[in-house]
């Protein structure tokens, strides 16, 4: 690809229509661009490599010793779970990365380049993806250091970890609608929290969902983080307690994690791109 | 190249832009002039497609704003105040994000950064991380943003605004350049001394509405040139005599008869000529000035009235930010 000479002026080039490969090279293009700027926020940094890391360490040692797990460890059961607790609260990144970019002005310089618009929600995506993985598999390292073992086929626990990727980039979609709408990064994140920490924490996550009072139990069995950690322990063939309960999601939990995932994306999916165009034009 | 029609713009009940209509010639640079708050921040965001206008229509290179947007975007190159690069990469990274954006490959890319951080003296900071740079570097490498592939139309919005003197003689010297070699260029300021320095072509824009166009020489005509400001140590009879010969005017002398102020045509060393000619009648001189036409004289000019600001709360959000002083 040239850039071809603009006959009204020469000496000056006009920048070349957008082809789709040059499309998918904007998102690449942005998908380093989002990842450079994890590696310079420790905070953000933290959230992908010392905090699931310390979530782990934490969990296991100190819930691990009250915590009963019929058929099985606290430690074989928690790994999935702190996966999803990681994948969950670390997707609050993409919210405050694009609200800060919304108010910096970075996007707006985005803008005027003769770029394919929605690689800025693409590209952001797939960073978010690629620190996702880099989280999961922080989690497993550590897992496997203090002893967490699989119980099932190699493709089985890829799936496994396949399940809970699908999860993280459908939840990632959710945060950046919440990042185009919230005012500032400050308010994405504070939003952020109160949404994302209930959903990781009221779930099958960290502890089994049976000792919860009634009302909660509904609740934590019908959680998408739910379903995915139960799919997450199901294909990994660690101990999943949720299979013994008579919810659907928790008896189906891979097509209720698939499921779940498909549902969130088709709708924060476009939603995100309608609600981004709509704050980009004025 | 440019060219504008009656366009509006209106934000909640504000009417940033009420109709404006100015034309930039190919390879001419036209300096759009106004306050704060008077619609030219608003203008710049309609012609580089960041805001749609409410009534009027914008064409660039030929092509219409809002409905070739796209087509626009690839003949212009932006510096505006609030489309900034990004704060977490080098200097280097960011000319060659936005090389790649704007279609380069990306060793094409790194090597139109490497001669733009050159030109810009930029190579010694280029792979620091930009939040370190200085008021006068950020404006340097927004600047060579604009120029990474070499775009026949560039927008600059207030270019100098919150740089010191240096960095601001340094920058013009640059946009100097940059014309030189035939660029379009629309430049927004509020000093007019940038706007006579840079452009071929001054529109003055007030309360979202153009209201006076015309070459720097015909628009500082209209405002009568430069004022000699001369005080005395005491007053003197023979003052107005001495000055006489070197203005350009009636001389007006103040109530206790220690300031005297006259048009002149700005000269070099005038100030040295008025204080060797009142020494030589005996004459104490405490201090003398020379002012260059402002903004606010050529406001005065135009509408007889001095500029005025519409307040911050006016303004469309995101549109606030101000450039800290280097």
């Amino acid at each position: 690809m040239t850039l071809a000479i603009d006959a009204a002026a020469p000496g000056h080039l006009v920048a070349p229509r957008r082809s789709f490969v040059a499309r998918w090279r904007d998102v690449v293009v942005l998908t380093r661009r989002n990842l450079v700027h994890i590696t310079r926020e420790p905070l953000q940094l933290s959230d992908v490599t010392v905090q699931p890391v310390l979530f782990t360490l934490l969990f296991i040692y100190v819930f691990g010793s009250g915590v009963p797990v019929h058929g099985g460890s606290y430690k074989d059961f928690a790994v999935a779970g702190l996966m999803l607790l990681n994948l969950t609260t670390s997707a609050m990144g993409t919210a405050v990365g694009l609200s800060s970019d919304l108010s910096t002005g970075a996007i707006d310089r985005f803008r005027t380049l003769p770029m394919w618009r929605s690689a800025v929600l693409v590209g952001r995506s797939v960073a978010d993806v690629l620190s996702a993985a880099l989280c999961l598999l922080i989690v497993a390292v550590t897992g496997l250091a203090i002893g967490w073992r699989t119980d099932a086929g190699w493709a089985s626990v890829l799936a496994g970890f396949g399940v809970a990727l699908l999860f993280a980039y459908a939840v990632s979609w959710g945060c950046a609608c919440l990042g185009i709408v919230s005012k500032g990064p400050e308010s994405a994140q504070g939003v952020g929290l109160i949404i994302l920490f209930p959903m990781a924490i009221v779930s099958n996550a960290m502890v089994p969902t049976s000792g919860m009072p009634g009302w909660l139990q509904a609740i934590a069995n019908w959680n998408p983080v739910s379903s995915v950690t139960a799919a997450a322990r199901h294909l990994f063939g660690n101990p999943n307690p949720s299979a013994a309960l008579h919810v659907w999601p928790m008896e189906h939990p891979v097509v209720a994690a698939v499921g779940w995932s498909v549902l969130l994306l088709g709708i924060f999916v476009p939603l995100a791109s309608i609600l981004y165009r709509r704050r980009t034009t004025g | 190249m440019i060219e504008v029609e009656g366009l509006t713009k209106r934000y909640g009940q504000t009417w940033a832009l009420k109709g404006a209509s100015f034309e930039v010639a190919t390879g001419s640079v036209l300096g759009v002039l106004g306050p704060n708050g008077a619609g030219k921040t608003t203008a710049v965001r309609i012609l580089t497609t960041l805001a749609r206008p409410d009534g009027g229509r914008a064409t660039v290179a030929g092509h219409d704003v809002v409905h070739e947007a796209a087509v626009v975007r690839r003949h212009i190159g932006v510096t505006a105040q609030d489309a900034t690069l990004d704060d977490a990469l080098t200097g280097r990274q960011n000319l060659v994000m936005v090389g790649e954006l704007s279609g380069l490959r990306r060793p094409g890319a790194k090597a139109r950064a490497v001669e733009l951080l050159d030109r810009f003296d930029l190579s010694e900071a280029a792979d620091r991380v930009m939040k370190g740079y200085s008021g006068g570097m950020r404006r340097r490498l927004d600047l060579a943003a604009g120029l990474v592939t070499r775009p026949p139309v560039l927008f600059l919005d207030e270019p100098t605004t919150g740089l010191d003197p240096a960095s601001r003689a340094s920058m013009w010297r640059i946009i100097r350049e940059l014309v030189a070699d035939g660029t379009t260029l629309l430049l927004t300021t509020q000093y007019l001394d940038e706007a006579d320095e840079l452009a071929d072509r001054i529109a003055v824009i007030d309360h979202g509405r153009v209201i006076a166009e015309g070459t720097p020489g015909e628009l500082k005509a209209a405002t009568g040139g430069a004022r000699l400001e001369v005080t005395l140590s005491e007053p003197h009879r023979d003052a107005v005599d001495a000055l006489g010969p070197l203005v350009d005017g009636p001389v007006n002398v103040s109530h206790d008869g220690r300031r005297l102020r006259a048009p002149v045509r700005s000269g070099t060393g005038l100030a040295t000529t008025v204080v060797r000619a009142l020494d030589a009648a005996g004459i104490l001189v405490d201090d003398v000035e020379v002012h260059q036409p402002s903004l606010d004289d050529v406001f005065f000019a135009v509408t007889g009235h001095e500029t005025d600001p519409s307040p911050a709360s006016e303004r469309p959000a995101g549109l606030q930010m101000e450039v800290a002083p280097a």
